[in-house]
């Protein structure tokens, strides 16, 4: 135990007295938190639009005007012809290209329907499918307008009944569950006239982040990869960087102990994580006003297990290289792939079965789970107990294995 | 000259005697073209949802068989009762619940008109606008079923197709981003720490001494490199031509010669790097944290950039891999000539000679 102690006054001095180190340690990621969220912002707004209206009716006009009032769409331009919108989008100026063909208004009111072509620049596929369920939602809402103009035979601009697609923005109601009979937003039921055919009206509500704030979404994600870099890079930069220069051999003719070393380099990671999360819960609060919804004991006590399996990775990979450069690569390796498979970027839901299997065994996609699980909805322990138990078994088998590989005697 | 080539060897053997991160510098892009090229979609399927049924009657049941039958949709669970829900939502269980009010279909025949309730679990804001537009798509579907004897006018019909990604893929997204950030560490990182090491080590100040000039020092370190990097390049482009079905469509010369570019001015960067930095931590914490991050972020293969605040956007703008990851889309994926690529390339090639030229200047041949 005084071992230990003595170890850990060693290795907090050497960090401490390291200004620049400090400064990337805990200056940095606090800077990034405050920058990344604005970069980080996958929500879909500016999705610009080419039109080729052949049509030139009020009918089209009017369809336009719905787009381009949605906020989503903007409108870079009109094309005389299609290959000249698809032209368009070949060149990045615009992300969808929609033709409006000759004689819409004039065969939708004859012959009762008619098509529209949509293309979509899908090499981006999150714009791409956001972009095509906006634009087919307010088709969709349009199409319910001028049907119900037509139906009621006074015509009654001023009943704007919510249609079947979801309002767009969506209808905000307080993230309380509210009884399911009476909704919290009833639209008002308008009296149908008999021919009016039967329909199901699908009224929605978004909990838990009901003005669809991406960044409340992103900034605990964000806090987990800077977190990431830190407790596994440094901790294998710090036991290399003794190899290197050859401090590792004094310490190995020592009788201390191998958990006892190994102890004593993770601690004071440990305690800069937990000073780094702090700050950067500061930062997400004062920031972008990130409240943790949940218990704070439940994030902590989740930040240790998660360390403690990040620094077991550091030292994991610590014990299989022998130069700064070889750990640099191998904690790259492992931080780049964790940082786009665990589902800060693309949900982890939607990939297939095998590569759910693989994202289960990284740390950070469980701990970046809790995080929004706990930040966002305020879940409790008994919640995220899977999580939370799959992270600390990882952590136990990658520190059992660190131990083992660690030699005292090369 | 053959001073030059001793060097240039010498370079070689210092990188290739060091297999472990060799080994990573080959092993990191072709696992990330593997992984994410087969792992990530954007396209949203099985989302678990649970279905709070307090009508039980024919209408829900066909409505309910309708959202099951849909590949957007898994229902995992059929609540009892609306309460329930909150506690299933914190669990994370389900990313979306519907619920059918009493008396649903007696409301649909009577009265014409009958609602339910989506709720949509929105800490993902983006999957909770998707699916719950899948969910309004399947409502008008039946509205459409239900209106059919009644003759529903004016349908629209909007005929999508999704350009150069049908499926909505990841890979094709990912492929180009994974060739700027790998050209990117490859170059910049290696190169950084590369000369760092020697100063370090202190066998900066034999080179120094010799009468090898400092040019020469430099294009030694960074043949190895371009070496590397070209390698990297050629093995992605074989491997997502193989296995991701993306090969390149338009000119495989131009690509090559504009990602050559990109490489060189990548060099430039990580030499920069290496004269303002004193130790190798220093120097890779300085290409990470300093080059990396900014790259992954403002290239524009994560995130859309118009999105970003105005400051950050003209940032971008300063950022080599924005231009490159615009000229791999449009000259791989796209097939577009030189004619659609011509300015980004001269902006490589501004930033290339800028670089190197101030890299050049402030290479010390004075240790202090």
């Amino acid at each position: 135990m005084r071992i230990l102690i003595f170890l850990l006054e060693k290795e907090f001095r050497q960090i401490l007295r390291n200004r620049q180190i400090l400064r990337t340690l805990l200056i940095a990621p606090v800077i990034q938190l405050i920058l990344l969220p604005l970069a980080a912002d996958y929500s879909v707004k500016n999705i610009s639009l080419a039109v080729v209206d052949n049509d030139h009716s009020p009918f089209s006009q009017k369809l336009i005007s719905k787009i381009t009032a949605s906020g989503h769409f903007r409108l870079t331009g009109y094309a005389p012809s299609y290959p000249e919108a698809l032209k368009m989008v070949e060149e990045d100026k615009a992300d969808i290209a929609l033709q409006i063909p000759n004689h819409f208004e004039r065969d939708l009111v004859r012959e009762n329907n008619k098509q529209l072509y949509i293309a979509i620049n899908a090499i981006e596929g999150t714009k791409a499918n956001l972009g095509g369920a906006y634009l087919a939602s307010i088709i969709r809402d349009y199409n319910n307008d001028i049907r119900l103009r037509r139906q009621s035979a006074p015509p009654q601009p001023a009943t704007q009944t919510p249609t079947a697609a979801p309002a767009l923005p969506p209808t905000t109601t307080p993230a309380q569950p509210s009884p399911p009979s009476q909704p919290a937003n009833q639209p008002p039921t308008i009296t149908t006239s008999p021919d009016t055919p039967p329909a199901v009206e699908a009224v929605s509500t978004n909990w838990y982040n009901p003005l669809l704030n991406f960044k409340l979404y992103m900034v605990p994600a964000i806090l987990v990869v800077l977190i990431t870099a830190m407790a596994a890079m440094q901790s294998a930069f710090n036991i290399v960087q003794e190899k290197e220069s050859g401090t590792i051999e004094q310490i190995n003719v020592t009788p201390i102990k191998k958990h006892i070393f190994i102890l004593g380099k993770m601690i004071p990671f440990l305690v800069l994580g937990i000073i780094l999360f702090t700050l950067g819960l500061l930062v997400g609060w004062i920031f972008y006003g990130v409240v943790p919804a949940g218990n704070l004991l439940v994030l902590y006590a989740s930040l240790i297990v998660y360390l403690f399996a990040m620094l077991g990775l550091g030292l994991l990979l610590a014990t299989y290289s022998a130069t700064q450069q070889q750990s640099m690569s191998l904690a790259f390796f492992f931080i780049n792939i964790f940082n786009i498979m665990s589902g800060v970027f693309t949900a982890v839901d939607s990939m297939p079965g095998w590569a759910q299997a693989i994202v289960s065994t990284f740390p950070p996609s469980h701990f970046i789970k809790i995080m929004r699980m706990v930040v966002l909805k305020g879940s409790g322990f008994s919640d995220i107990l899977w999580p939370l138990t799959a992270m600390a078994l990882i952590g136990l088998f990658l520190n059992t294995w660190a131990v083992l590989n660690y030699r005292k005697t090369s | 000259m053959r001073q030059l080539l001793t060097f240039i060897r010498k370079e070689f053997l210092h990188v290739f005697r060091d297999r472990k991160t060799l080994l990573m510098l080959f092993g990191l892009p072709i696992a990330q073209i593997v992984l994410f090229g087969f792992a990530l979609s954007n396209e949203i399927k099985n989302s678990h949802i649970a279905v709070v049924d307090y009508s039980k009657d024919a209408a829900t049941t066909r409505l309910i068989s309708r959202i099951a039958a849909s590949s957007y949709f898994d229902i995992r669970r059929s609540l009892a009762g609306a309460d329930q829900l909150q506690a299933a939502f914190k669990k994370g269980d389900i990313k979306m619940a519907i619920i059918f009010p009493a008396n649903f279909g007696d409301d649909l025949q009577h009265t014409g008109k009958a609602t339910m309730q989506v709720i949509a679990d929105a800490s993902d804001p983006n999957q909770a606008t998707t699916i719950t537009n899948y969910l309004s798509q399947i409502v008008t579907d039946y509205n459409t079923e239900l209106a059919k004897d009644a003759g529903q006018p004016m349908q629209i019909n909007p005929e999508t197709q999704m350009l150069y990604n049908p499926e909505l893929r990841g890979a094709p997204n990912f492929v180009p981003g994974v060739m700027a950030l790998v050209l990117m560490l490859v170059c910049t990182m290696m190169t950084s720490v590369a000369i760092v090491k020697e100063k370090e080590l202190g066998t900066m100040e034999i080179l120094l001494v010799s009468p090898f000039r400092p040019i020469y020092i430099i294009i030694s370190k960074l043949a190895p490199n371009l070496l590397i990097s070209v390698l990297n390049l050629v093995i992605i482009l074989l491997l997502s031509w193989l296995f991701l079905d993306l090969p390149v469509k338009g000119s495989l010369l131009l690509l090559i010669t504009c990602s050559i570019l990109f490489i060189l001015t990548s060099l430039s960067i990580g030499l920069l790097l290496s004269i303002n930095a004193q130790t190798q931590q220093a120097a890779m914490m300085g290409s990470l944290m300093g080059m990396l991050l900014p790259t992954m972020l403002l290239t524009g293969f994560l995130f859309p950039i118009e999105n970003m605040p105005l400051a950050l956007q003209i940032l971008s703008n300063l950022v080599p891999s924005r231009w490159y990851f615009i000229i791999v889309k449009r000259v791989m994926l796209k097939g577009l000539g030189i004619t659609a690529v011509w300015r980004e390339m001269l902006i490589l090639t501004g930033m290339c000679l800028l670089l190197f030229t101030i890299s050049l200047r402030k290479f010390k041949i004075r240790l202090q």
